[in-house]
């Protein structure tokens, strides 16, 4: 690669050889961040230098961390924070990376977290498949129990922090966040109503922060190195580094951690390497199967990937999840998969998306399948288009990205489907009578 | 009785929670009863509601809702293979079927010997190692990466034989 690859801020672990282990985190400057903000810090100071630094969540959702942290309401207690490591995105495979790899940043910034919004325990609630990872994390947070750097009066402050694991079991609604508060209060993982939000009314019922994996393991060093060392990287509105996970028809597929505005180009085609067996790139999922499909032309892949400029390609960065698909891959049978996933997964309380994607989901199939005639397509997109703005959450809307992306961008891949085109080609070939 | 058999278990996780909130409880201990069986009963649901001070209805629909809890017993080993999007553009798809092929079973079925189950499962975060799939059993959850079809008979050859000579090693007690 021409240029030299900058140290890994995240990803340290790439970098660091063992730093799972407690003694190596510390020895590369591990926990005197939280050992900082809690001798030395303000709460609300903390707060303010996150703001500052311009750190956006990483789930998804892209809202200002540091403002989050200042909606918590101050009126009741306790407070609560939990870290969302739901990680149920087809395509994202960050958040396990970074807790296999380098966990104690991302227990650390829980810490700092639960500091700067005086909560005294944290939960961390991993999806059910992370099963081997909540055992490895219960095993961390023991060693910072033994090494006084979570528990009772710490550094010799009075402030006293407990860190507990939570495996859910395999539900996709769970990494929404009122959704993961419900599940976590023992009840099934449906969304709430909002507002209030759960600043205010979250766990429990009381004030509760809950921010993704990768967001929290960027607030150690954000601690350390300052606000303004953050800004420098990434763009003005998106500062900072993101983890990129590539899959798809891609040679090189993986996490690649890059600064936010790295244009889908680079990442794909620098990066990863390109696509297989000479093919031509034909669409692009960047936020996953939430995403609509971006036709992958010349403009689009010199979009810088940062919250303020993918919209400008009709779609959304979300987590970073980027689907690289090739000339190969029929449209009616992608939009199948993501459809057939959305409706495994809604979780049944708002009719428009339990229902909606029932049907979408018979359509689909019968569209993939060849069964299909162009009224269905039509139909597709009616009730696709009657699940947007009506349910509570995020689901019934991510649903429908690709369905209506994939109906209004990859028109001809559907004439294709429903035998119109094939029909034409067979008139063609059936000789004059005369 | 799980109370009896995993009793410091039991107090460990309660303690994760506030004393007025040990519903909360509810989806680590329905774990305990899953490790137990494989499968969760109507006799521990009752008995988990009991601990947790809820009625055994509201147990049973956390079973019904959550993917990963099992109401009825299946095979001993459940090899879940993840067909999503991301998988299936790297041939997650034909890797199940042929899998299922060569142990005479269609998708979602168990093999003759009861100890292996073949399902497709919604995502598994491992996109960029697919095709992947994961082995539920009594002993927890373990991720099997880049596999081929050989790789995962090999693998499953293997349970297998775990699994007899654990069966010739109760038949002795």
């Amino acid at each position: 690669m021409s240029k030299e690859k900058p140290p890994y801020i995240l990803l340290r672990h790439r970098d660091i050889p063992d730093l799972d282990n407690l003694e190596v985190y510390r020895q590369n400057g591990g926990f005197k961040a939280f050992e900082k903000v809690v001798t030395q810090m303000e709460p609300a100071a903390v707060t303010e230098v996150v703001k500052a630094s311009g750190l956006r969540g990483r789930g998804g959702a892209g809202f200002p961390t540091g403002l989050k942290w200042s909606f918590i309401d101050n009126k009741s207690w306790p407070h609560y924070v939990v870290a969302n490591a739901d990680e149920s995105e087809p395509g994202t495979f960050k958040d396990r990376e970074i807790m296999e790899g380098n966990p104690y940043q991302f227990l650390e910034g829980v810490a700092i977290c639960a500091y700067a919004v005086q909560a005294n325990v944290a939960y961390i609630y991993l999806r059910g498949e992370f099963w081997n990872l909540a055992a490895s994390l219960d095993q961390h947070i023991a060693a910072l129990e033994a090494a006084g750097l979570l528990g009772e009066n710490l550094f010799g402050s009075k402030y006293s922090l407990r860190l507990y694991t939570h495996l859910g079991a395999g539900a996709y609604i769970c990494g929404e966040e009122t959704a993961l508060l419900e599940s976590l209060e023992g009840k099934l993982g449906q969304p709430r109503l909002r507002p209030p939000f759960p600043p205010s009314y979250g766990l429990y019922g009381k004030p509760t922060i809950v921010n993704n994996v990768e967001t929290l393991a960027n607030v150690p060093l954000i601690i350390e190195r300052g606000a303004e060392w953050y800004r420098s990287m990434g763009t003005e509105k998106s500062p900072g580094v993101k983890i990129f996970s590539l899959s798809g028809c891609v040679n090189k597929p993986g996490n690649y951690e890059l600064p936010l505005g790295t244009t889908f180009r680079e990442l794909i085609f620098e990066h990863g390497g390109g696509i297989p067996g000479g093919r031509n790139i034909k669409a692009i999922m960047a936020a996953g199967a939430s995403s609509s499909l971006i036709v992958a032309d010349e403009r689009a892949l010199d979009t810088p990937m940062d919250y303020e400029s993918v919209p400008s390609v009709g779609a959304q960065l979300g987590s970073a999840s980027v689907i690289v698909i090739d000339d190969s891959v029929s449209i009616p049978w992608l939009i199948d998969k993501t459809t057939h996933f959305f409706r495994h997964e809604s979780c049944g309380k708002c009719t428009p998306c339990r229902e909606g994607t029932f049907w979408m989901s018979h359509l689909t199939e019968r569209i993939a399948n060849g069964r299909a005639r162009r009224e269905d397509v039509e139909l597709l997109y009616d009730v696709a288009s009657q699940i947007r703005g009506k349910c509570l959450c995020a689901l019934g809307e991510f649903s429908i990205e690709a369905v209506l992306s994939g109906i209004e961008r990859f028109r001809s891949d559907f004439d294709v489907a429903v035998g119109e085109v094939q029909t034409a080609a067979h008139v063609e070939q059936v000789p004059a009578s005369d | 009785m799980l109370a009896e058999k995993y009793a410091q278990e039991i107090q460990t996780i309660l303690a994760k929670y506030p004393p007025d909130q040990r519903r909360s409880a509810v989806m680590p201990l329905l774990y305990i009863a899953q490790r137990d069986k494989m499968y969760v009963n109507r006799e521990d649901m009752a008995e988990i509601a009991e601990i947790l001070g809820i009625t055994p209805t509201e147990v049973a629909s956390i079973v019904g809702f959550y993917s990963l809890y099992y109401e009825e017993q299946k095979g001993k080993y459940h090899i879940q293979v993840c067909t999503d999007l991301p998988c299936a553009l790297r041939g997650a798809e034909r890797f199940m079927q042929e899998l299922c092929s060569r142990l005479n079973i269609r998708p979602g079925e168990t093999t003759a010997d009861g100890l292996i189950t073949v399902e497709p499962v919604m995502c598994l975060a491992a996109c960029d190692k697919a095709p992947m799939f994961q082995v539920q059993s009594g002993a927890g959850l373990s991720y099997h990466e880049n596999q081929t079809v050989e790789s995962a008979l090999a693998l499953i050859e293997q349970l297998r034989s775990d699994a007899t000579r654990k069966r010739g090693r109760d038949s002795h007690v």
